[in-house]
C-alpha cells in the first residue's frame, strides 16, 4: 500500500511545486531537509556521535558529571556523565525506531479493520465504530504509562519502552486511521465500477483489496505524519514521566529532558535544550511535510497565493 | 417540536416538525447512553492492564512483608478471589462512587481525587484562558492577512506549538524567566507560607486563586497569580495553537461568503470585516473544539504538573505510578476517562442544538 502511495505522489509534487506558493515551497523544502537530516542522524547515528550513548569514559578517563561545553564535549555533560552531543544524536535512532513500530501498529489493524467493516456494514460495523469512537479521545499517554507499568514495570529496555509507546499510539490512532478508511471504502463501493466488478464474478476480497482499498487511501500521508509525531511525544512524554527507557538500553529525548529538570534549576542549560531541540525538530520536520504534501494535493488550498497562475491541469487529476 | 408527538413515538405518519423534535431526544438520550460504554472500556482496560502485572498489594509491598503477613493482607482485602468477581466487585462499588482505598497511605481514592482534583481544574482554567487570549486574535489576524507574511509567520507558529513538547517548554520558561531573569517562581502552586496560610483557612475550596481571593489578603492572590504564570503558558501554548488555525480556517469560510461580500463593497474596513462580520459564525465551532480539547488538555497536565511540581492529580498519578499503587492510579484514570466521555457529549449536545444536519 506504501508503494501504491509513493508511486502516485512524484508527478503531482512536480506540477504542485511549479504552481504553488512560496510559503508552501518554504514548508515543503525545510520539512524535507529537517526529516533528511533526522534520518541521516537516525542511520549514521554511530558514525556522526563522537562517543556511545551509554559511554561514560574514554582512554583519558571518565568524562565528568555537568561539564561545561568544551572542545572534548562540544555540548557539555549531563549529571551521570554522558556526553550529551552523542545522546542527542543517538536519540534519533531511537524516534525512528518508535515512528515505524507505531506506524505499524496503527496502519495495519486501522485500515483493514476500515475495509473490512466499510465494505461488509451491517452489526459489527456499527459496533466498531462505536468503539472507535471511545478510544479515539482518550490521551495516549496515560495509556502508555499504564502500559509501560504492565511490559516492564516502568523500567524499561529498548523494546519494553517502544512496545508501551508502540501500543498506547496504535490504541488512540487505529480508530482513526479505521474512520478515515471506512468513509472513503463506503463511498468507493457505490462506484459503478465495483459494481462491474460484482457483476463479472469478482469475489469479495478481491474486490476489496484490488479496487476498493486503491481508491480509499488518498487521505492517509497526512494521517501517517500526524501518528509520527504523536509516537514520538509520547515515548519522549513517557520518558520524561521517568517510565520510559533506561539510559543504557538506548539514547532518548525524553529521559534525558527528566535528567535535565534539576540542571535547569542550578541554570545548566546544555543539557535540556539539546535533546529538547532533537524533538521539536523532528516534530516539525515530519508536521510541515505532511502539511505541505497536504496543501499540494489540495486544487481548493492552492488558488489566491501570492498572483500564481491557475495550474493548467487542476481539474483533471483530483482523483 | 410539540410535545404530543414526543410522547408517541410509534406513530406512524408524524408531522415533519414532530420527527425532527423526536430526532433531536433520541439522538441526545443514544449519545448520553455512548457515555457508559466509553468508560467501561477504558476503565476494563486499565483494570486488566494492572492485574496482569500482579495483585496491587503484593506489587506495593511484595518485598517488604512475610509470605504469611502477605496472604493475611491479601486475604483481608479480597484480592484472592477470581479475577472475574473481582473485576465486578469493582465495576459495582464504581458504579455508587466508590473508588477503594490506596494502598500506600491507606485514604479514601475519593479524597485524593477531590483534593488534587481542584489544583489540576484550576491550572486547566488558566491554560484555556491562556489558549482563548492568545489563540483566536491570532487566529483573526491569520486569516485578514491570508496567504500574506503574518500568515506564514503564525502557521509556523501554530506548528511549534504542537511540534515542541509542553515539558520542553516549560524547561525553556523555566530556564528563561525564573532562573534567568527572575521574573517569576520556577515551581509550586504558592510559596510555603502562602500555602499554610491558605490551608489554614476556615472553609477551603482547593482552588488557591478562590481562596486567596476570599482571604482578601493581596500578597497571597498575587503569589498565587506569579506561580500560574509559567504552568498556564506552557500548557495554554499547547492548545492555543490547534484555535488559532481553527478560528483562521473558519473566517476564511465565513470572510467569503455573499453577506461578508456585500460589507466589503460597502467599503469596511478589513479588520472590522473580521471583528464585525465574519467572527460570530466562525467562533461558533471553536467552542465544540474547545471541549474536544480536553483529552489533550489532560494528557498535557501530566507533564505540565510534573514540571513545575504543580500538585495536581496528573503529579499525584506519577506519583502513584511510581509507587504501584493501583487502586489510586484505576481511580485517577477513570476520573479521566469520565471527564473525557462527558465533556464529548456535552459537545456533541452542543453540535446538535447548533446544526441539525449532525443528528442521526
Amino acid at each position: 500500500m506504501a508503494l501504491v502511495l509513493v508511486r502516485r505522489l512524484p508527478p503531482r509534487l512536480r506540477l504542485r511545486l511549479r504552481a504553488g506558493a512560496g510559503v508552501q515551497r518554504a514548508m515543503l523544502v525545510t520539512g524535507l531537509v529537517l526529516t533528511a537530516l533526522f534520518l541521516l542522524a537516525a542511520l549514521l547515528g554511530p558514525l556522526l556521535a563522537p562517543h556511545g550513548y551509554a559511554q561514560l569514559s574514554d582512554g583519558g578517563g571518565l568524562f565528568g558529571s555537568q561539564q561545561h561545553p568544551s572542545g572534548a564535549h562540544p555540548l557539555g555533560t549531563t549529571i551521570a556523565g554522558y556526553d550529551v552531543l552523542s545522546r542527542t544524536i543517538w536519540g534519533a535512532r531511537t524516534a525512528l525506531l518508535i515512528i515505524v513500530a507505531a506506524l505499524i501498529l496503527s496502519v495495519v489493524p486501522g485500515t483493514l479493520l476500515g475495509l473490512v467493516s466499510g465494505y461488509l456494514g451491517g452489526r459489527p460495523d456499527r459496533l466498531l465504530v462505536g468503539l472507535a469512537d471511545a478510544l479515539y479521545a482518550f490521551p495516549p499517554l496515560l495509556l502508555a504509562i499504564v502500559m509501560s507499568i504492565v511490559i516492564s514495570g516502568g523500567r524499561s529496555g529498548l523494546a519494553g519502552g517502544l512496545g508501551a509507546a508502540a501500543c498506547s499510539v496504535a490504541v488512540s490512532f487505529v480508530p482513526q486511521y479505521f474512520r478515515v478508511v471506512r468513509a472513503e471504502v463506503i463511498r468507493v463501493k457505490a462506484e459503478p465500477f465495483v459494481d462491474a466488478a460484482r457483476v463479472i464474478g469478482t469475489g469479495p476480497w478481491r474486490i476489496m483489496t484490488r479496487h476498493v482499498l486503491r481508491n480509499s487511501v488518498r487521505t492517509l500521508p497526512l494521517i501517517f505524519t500526524i501518528n509520527a509525531s504523536e509516537a514520538i511525544l509520547t515515548l519522549a512524554g513517557l520518558g520524561f514521566l521517568g517510565f520510559g527507557i533506561e539510559p543504557n538500553s538506548a539514547a532518548e529525548w525524553g529521559y534525558d529532558l527528566n535528567r535535565a529538570v534539576a540542571d535547569v534549576t542550578s541554570g545548566i542549560w546544555w543539557t535540556a535544550i539539546p535533546p529538547g531541540l532533537g524533538i521539536v525538530l523532528t516534530v516539525l520536520g515530519t508536521t510541515l511535510l505532511g502539511e505541505s504534501l497536504t496543501d499540494l494535493a489540495d486544487p481548493r488550498l492552492r488558488r489566491r497565493s501570492g498572483g500564481s497562475a491557475p495550474d493548467p491541469d487542476g481539474g483533471t487529476d483530483d482523483d | 417540536m410539540s410535545t404530543s408527538t414526543q410522547e408517541t413515538p410509534g406513530a406512524v405518519a408524524a408531522p415533519a416538525d414532530g420527527a425532527a423534535g423526536y430526532g433531536l431526544a433520541r439522538y441526545l438520550v443514544v449519545r448520553f447512553l455512548l457515555i457508559i460504554p466509553t468508560v467501561l472500556i477504558l476503565v476494563s482496560l486499565v483494570f486488566f492492564l494492572m492485574r496482569l502485572t500482579g495483585d496491587p498489594i503484593s506489587t506495593a509491598f511484595g518485598d517488604r512483608l512475610t509470605p504469611d503477613q502477605l496472604h493475611a493482607k491479601l486475604h483481608q482485602a479480597g484480592y484472592d478471589r477470581p479475577l472475574l468477581t473481582q473485576y465486578l466487585d469493582y465495576l459495582r462499588s464504581l458504579a455508587t462512587g466508590d473508588f477503594g482505598r490506596t494502598v500506600t497511605d491507606n485514604q479514601p481514592v475519593t479524597h485524593v481525587l477531590a483534593t488534587y482534583g481542584a489544583a489540576t481544574v484550576e491550572l486547566a482554567c488558566y491554560a484555556l484562558l491562556v489558549a482563548l487570549v492568545v489563540g483566536v486574535p491570532l487566529g483573526m489576524v491569520a486569516a485578514a492577512h491570508r496567504d500574506r507574511a503574518p500568515d506564514a509567520v503564525l502557521r509556523l507558529f501554530a506548528i511549534l506549538t504542537y511540534a515542541t513538547p509542553v515539558f520542553f517548554v516549560g524547561l525553556l520558561l523555566k530556564l528563561v524567566f525564573a532562573i534567568g531573569l527572575g521574573w517569576l517562581p520556577s515551581s509550586g502552586r504558592a510559596s510555603t507560607n502562602v500555602q499554610l496560610f491558605l490551608q489554614n483557612q476556615t472553609s477551603t475550596t482547593g482552588v488557591y486563586l478562590i481562596d486567596a481571593l476570599r482571604s482578601g489578603d493581596t500578597t497571597a492572590v498575587t503569589d498565587v497569580l506569579r506561580h500560574a504564570v509559567l504552568p498556564a503558558v506552557a500548557l495554554g501554548l499547547l492548545v492555543a495553537g490547534v484555535l488559532l488555525r481553527l478560528v483562521r480556517t473558519n473566517l476564511i469560510g465565513t470572510l467569503s461568503t455573499d453577506y461578508v461580500d456585500a460589507a466589503r463593497s460597502r467599503g469596511v474596513a478589513p479588520l472590522r470585516l473580521v471583528t464585525h462580520h465574519a467572527a460570530r459564525p466562525a467562533l461558533i465551532p471553536v467552542v465544540t473544539v474547545l471541549g474536544l480539547q480536553v483529552a489533550g488538555l489532560l494528557g498535557g497536565a501530566v507533564l505540565t504538573e510534573t514540571t513545575f511540581e504543580w500538585k495536581g492529580l496528573g503529579y499525584e498519578l506519577a506519583h502513584y505510578l511510581t509507587a504501584r499503587d493501583f487502586p489510586a492510579v484505576q481511580g485517577i484514570v477513570a476520573l479521566f476517562a469520565v471527564v473525557v466521555a462527558v465533556t464529548n457529549f456535552l459537545v456533541d449536545v452542543v453540535a446538535a442544538l447548533i446544526d441539525p444536519r449532525v443528528r442521526y
